[in-house]
């Protein structure tokens, strides 16, 4: 099944980034992730971030999500400029507009699957009840169990419902699927496909699985901090039709 | 060449240090507190003994009417006497330039041969000349105080004459290492000083030639000092004998013995509670550090190094943080026991300090410090290094939770997230909750401990100044007189009001039971010197029989209902039959109080006084001061307001210092445990937290989740350790009780507060240093490093 292509999307873009540079130091070593990245990010629009290890794929994506800042160059989140935000801007901004979902799920082994979602929709602004975010990944039935009770799939799923339940503006996830067997990756893509096609969340994926690529709308490879390919995916599937 | 494991040792400890000198700062209070209490107690020990032996100071007193020199020879073939020295001693008053009141003096006569016993030291000048009657030596604190040099001029006041004396110089005696004069509650070297005179210019103002009245035995080895006061007694019994007494009643001696009651009793009660928490906190730092190097245990394990070597390893990081606790404490105890004795020597006056180490107390601290980290790391060092190689490689099973019936009730509590997470940390660790929990209230019970002393010395001049001695003045009567006294003082300038007071020395007599005291009468309506318990209220004399304090009551095994035999040691020198009435508690005091008109009926006789308490116009102080100088038939005078001015100042002064000290060192117990708890809990949870920031909780949100779990065990502990406070103020009482003094067990609510406090500030201060850290957290490698 082909799904929309890229073209359908407004031209707002929520993300912008005009020659993104991000240079790291270690004692005398000097690292150059990222040489100067040009990427827009449009409403509703969900991107897929392929590369290999040490592409520099995590570096932007952290840039995007406001946990780092580029060495050089301007990131905008629609017309606020990142770049030089204060530490208290970016935990605001991450606060109201962001969710991340990791590789390790990152959920609080103390919380039940609904206290880690209640965890951010306690400080969001307009959040949905965690119950129907975690209905919304499958996770009704399992919401009162802890973490170590829980699959790993169930786990990113949680992570999911949890990123989503305050309605952010995007949806950062770093390799989601990492971790998991193609089974439970599959059911994980399914939530993220599902939160962007019903919420219209702007969604970027970042992974080294070319195969994931086709549940995208649009694909950017990179390398060696550079930005290689980026184009529309035009034969998109449903991530149950993916193999890996 | 260093082993490669040792090198990784000093590394691991460099990386833990603040950690480690946590640790080591708690033991080594402990240890400070023993080495120090101890060392102290030896200097004064040693000091003590060297000086009572180079003075020769006598074992046995008496102090009699008169008696002639040849009952001297008696006195010396009573069993098992060495030495026998009589002299006369009296009071005086002496009229001090600059001071309006005069001063008070304690004259003794000095034997033209010198003394067998008692040697005064001579500290300046010279000792009066035999023949030279208007030569006086100075107790040295008194004559410092007034800047009499050897040369200066001084009136006194002596047998009812004013004489004009030379000072030759300075002295000091091992009877008055403590010197209180009479009616003081502590040493005043301003207005009590000893006079010291040749033995023919004392004999001549007191008309006491040929004649002595008190008399100082130094014994045989072997010999029983109870024994020969008996013989003594019986012996000076026509001589108007008030009753022989030990080195134990000397005044002096008593005090000292008292102090190093108290600072003994110090130094066995606080250290064992550093010691445990020590333990307790190398259990935890270490088991922390041995849960993160999981890996590298499997790894040492995998190259061929055996379970045992392994464990010494790590032991010996265990022993390392002891070690540096021994050599502060030791180092610290030095420190505290040179200060005490500089404190000590204020008050105790000795002409030479031998300062000495404890070395038992070195040794036995270094026992216990070493015996602390291998009982702290042992248990965890041991379970950890036995895992098997594999198992050890892989990471531990992560924490896992379950819902319980606790979890019901947080969830009707609609707590926040964050709090749950408290919550859940303190429920499923209960074991270190617990450590956290028992190291603040180790902390907070210390300083109730310490606090509590001041509460006792406090509610004692409440009780002294403010309830029992209302008076401004107390004139101390060379004899009894009768009631006409009270219309001859009632009209010396500025008194307002005159109150009798009569006190006579006596032994009280229970069958085998005895103790040496003083029967003292109390008149009715009394608004000046009053009879007050050591909560300052009043004492309500029945009409008969005697009422005594609950120690004497005690010791002479004796309660409402019992008889007493009372012997009068002074004229008229009758053995009465007394009833007790009552009892009551006071601390302190040898007395029994009677009503004043039970008294004089069991004795048949008018009233009598022997003590004058006087309300003052304040106006007119100067013109009575004048007049007190010239007064005959008074030997002595207590300025209550002055007296209480200095008690003030004195526990004002030591006040600043010890609370200082005290809260310095109770403090450091919450440092160390909340400290360590907090890093533990960030080493362990930095992922978790670092995870929240992400989520967009603020630094502050985040720090709640670290600093309100600490803050909350923290207000959970403060009244267990209010709790465990009393008790060991309870204990310390117990402890530093002699039969002479008892401290009274009054906690105020100052010293709760205070010491809630200082643990609760010592307890946020530490967590904040760790909420540093947690602030500086790089989100983006903190989320890649999983543990």
């Amino acid at each position: 099944m082909i799904l929309q292509p890229e073209a359908s999307f407004p031209a707002r873009p929520v993300f912008r980034t005009e020659g993104v540079t991000r240079v790291y130091r270690t004692g005398a070593v000097e690292v150059r992730a990222l040489r100067g990245i040009d990427l827009s990010l449009r409403e509703g629009e969900m991107v897929v971030l392929l590369g290999a290890s040490g592409s520099g794929k995590s570096t932007l994506l952290n840039i995007l999500g406001g946990l780092d800042r580029p060495t050089e160059g301007r990131v905008f989140f629609r017309d606020t400029e990142l770049t030089h935000a204060t530490e208290a801007e970016l935990t605001a901004y991450r606060r109201a507009h962001v969710g991340f979902v990791f590789q390790f799920y990152n959920l609080v082994p103390s919380l039940t699957a609904r206290e880690n979602v209640a965890l951010v929709t306690e400080i969001a602004a307009r959040p949905m009840p965690p119950e129907e975010a975690l209905e919304r990944v499958g996770l009704g039935p399992r919401m009162n169990h802890f973490p170590a009770e829980l699959s790993g799939g169930e786990q990113q799923r949680v992570a999911i419902a949890r990123a989503i339940a305050k309605r952010p503006d995007v949806l950062l996830c770093d390799e989601p699927t990492g971790a998991l067997d193609i089974a439970t990756g599959a059911q994980v893509l399914e939530a993220l496909h599902s939160v962007n096609r019903d919420l219209g969340t702007a969604t970027v994926l970042i992974t080294h699985n070319a195969v994931i690529q086709r549940i995208a709308h649009r694909v950017v490879v990179l390398a060696d901090g550079r930005i290689v390919r980026d184009e529309p995916v035009t034969d998109r599937l449903q991530p149950a039709e993916l193999t890996w | 060449m260093v082993r490669a494991l040792d090198r990784k040792l000093l590394r691991d400890l460099r990386r833990i240090w603040a950690q480690a000198l946590a640790i080591a700062l708690v033991l080594g209070c402990g240890i400070m507190v023993l080495v120090g209490a101890q060392a102290t107690l030896r200097t004064l020990d040693g000091t003590l003994a060297a000086y009572y032996d180079r003075t020769r100071f006598a074992e046995v007193f008496s102090t009699l009417k008169r008696a002639p020199r040849g009952v001297l020879d008696d006195v010396a073939l009573i069993d098992g006497v060495a030495q026998v020295e009589g002299r006369i001693a009296t009071l005086a008053l002496v009229q001090v330039p600059g001071m309006a009141v005069p001063a008070t003096g304690q004259v003794i006569s000095h034997a033209s041969e010198g003394a067998v016993l008692n040697l005064p030291v001579l500290r300046r000048g010279r000792m009066p000349l035999p023949d030279r009657l208007d030569e006086v030596a100075l107790s040295e604190p008194f004559a410092e105080a007034h800047g009499l040099i050897p040369g200066t001029q001084l009136r006194v006041i002596l047998g009812g004459q004013s004489r004009e004396l030379t000072v030759t110089g300075w002295v000091l005696s091992p009877e008055f290492v403590y010197a209180l004069g009479p009616g003081s509650v502590m040493p005043d070297d301003r207005r009590f000083g000893i006079l010291f005179m040749p033995e023919p210019a004392v004999a001549a103002a007191m008309d006491m030639t040929g004649a002595v009245n008190q008399i100082s035995l130094r014994l045989m080895r072997e010999a029983d000092p109870r024994a020969v006061a008996i013989a003594l007694d019986r012996l000076l019994a026509p001589y108007g004998g008030t009753g022989a007494h030990d080195r134990e009643r000397q005044q002096s001696h008593a005090f000292m013995t008292s102090e190093m009651h108290q600072l003994s009793a110090m130094s066995t009660y606080a250290p064992p509670v550093f010691l445990l928490v020590s333990a307790f906190l190398v259990n935890m730092v270490l088991g922390r550090l041995i849960a993160l190097e999981r890996p590298q245990i499997g790894l040492l394990k995998a190259v061929g190094y055996s379970t045992r070597e392994i464990a010494w390893h790590y032991l010996k990081l265990a022993l390392l943080i002891g070690a540096i606790g021994i050599a502060a404490g030791w180092a610290a105890g030095f420190w505290m026991a040179d200060a005490m004795i500089d404190l000590y020597a204020e008050y105790f006056r000795f002409p030479f300090v031998r300062r000495a180490a404890n070395p038992s107390a070195l040794v036995t601290s270094a026992a216990l410090g070493l015996g602390v980290a291998v009982l702290g790391g042992g248990r965890t060092v041991w379970q950890s290094v036995r895992l098997p190689a594999a198992e050890a490689m892989r990471p531990p099973a992560p924490a896992s939770f379950s819902r319980g019936v606790l979890d019901r009730a947080l969830d009707r509590l609609a707590l926040r997230q964050t709090s749950v997470m408290i919550l859940r940390s303190i429920l499923r660790w209960p074991g270190r909750a617990a450590i956290t929990l028992f190291g603040v209230s180790a902390s907070v019970a210390v300083l109730v401990m310490s606090y509590f002393m001041f509460d006792s010395a406090q509610l004692l001049g409440a009780s002294v100044f403010g309830a029992a001695n209302r008076q401004d003045l107390t004139l101390a009567l060379s004899e009894p007189e009768g009631e006409e006294a009270l219309l001859a003082a009632r009209s010396l300038p500025g008194v307002v009001k005159v109150e009798p007071g009569y006190a006579i020395p006596a032994r009280l007599v229970n069958g085998a039971a005895e103790r040496l005291g003083a029967v003292q009468a109390h008149w009715e309506g009394a608004t000046l010197a009053r009879l007050v318990d050591d909560h300052g209220a009043e004492v309500a004399l029945p009409p008969h029989g005697l009422v005594l304090p609950e120690m004497l009551a005690r010791a002479l095994d004796v309660g409402p209902g019992s008889w007493l035999e009372v012997e009068l040691l002074a004229p008229p020198r009758e053995t009465l039959r007394l009833p007790v009435t009552a009892v009551f508690a006071q601390g302190m005091g040898q007395e029994a109080h009677i009503a004043a008109p039970a008294l004089f009926a069991a004795l048949r006789s008018v009233p009598q006084v022997s003590q004058l308490h006087l309300s003052l116009d304040a106006a007119q102080r100067g013109a009575l001061d004048a007049r007190l100088g010239s007064l005959p038939a008074v030997a002595g005078l207590i300025d209550w307001v002055e007296v209480e001015r200095q008690f003030q100042t004195l526990l004002r002064e030591n006040l600043l210092t010890m609370v200082t000290i005290y809260t310095a060192i109770g403090m450091m117990i919450a440092v160390g445990v909340i400290y360590n708890a907090a890093q533990i809990l960030l080493s362990e949870r930095s992922y978790e937290l670092a995870t929240l920031r992400v989520l967009g909780f603020s630094r502050r949100e985040v720090a709640y989740v670290l600093v309100g779990e600490m803050m909350m065990l923290t207000f959970v502990a403060i009244p267990l350790g209010w709790l465990a406070g009393t008790w060991l103020a309870q204990g310390l009482v117990h402890a530093v009780s002699s039969d002479i003094i008892q401290l009274p067990l009054a906690i105020t609510r100052r010293t709760y507060a205070l010491a809630g406090i200082a643990a609760a500030v010592a307890a946020f201060g530490s967590v904040q240093v760790v909420r540093r850290r947690l602030d500086r957290i790089d989100l983006v490698s903190a989320l890649k490093s999983r543990e």
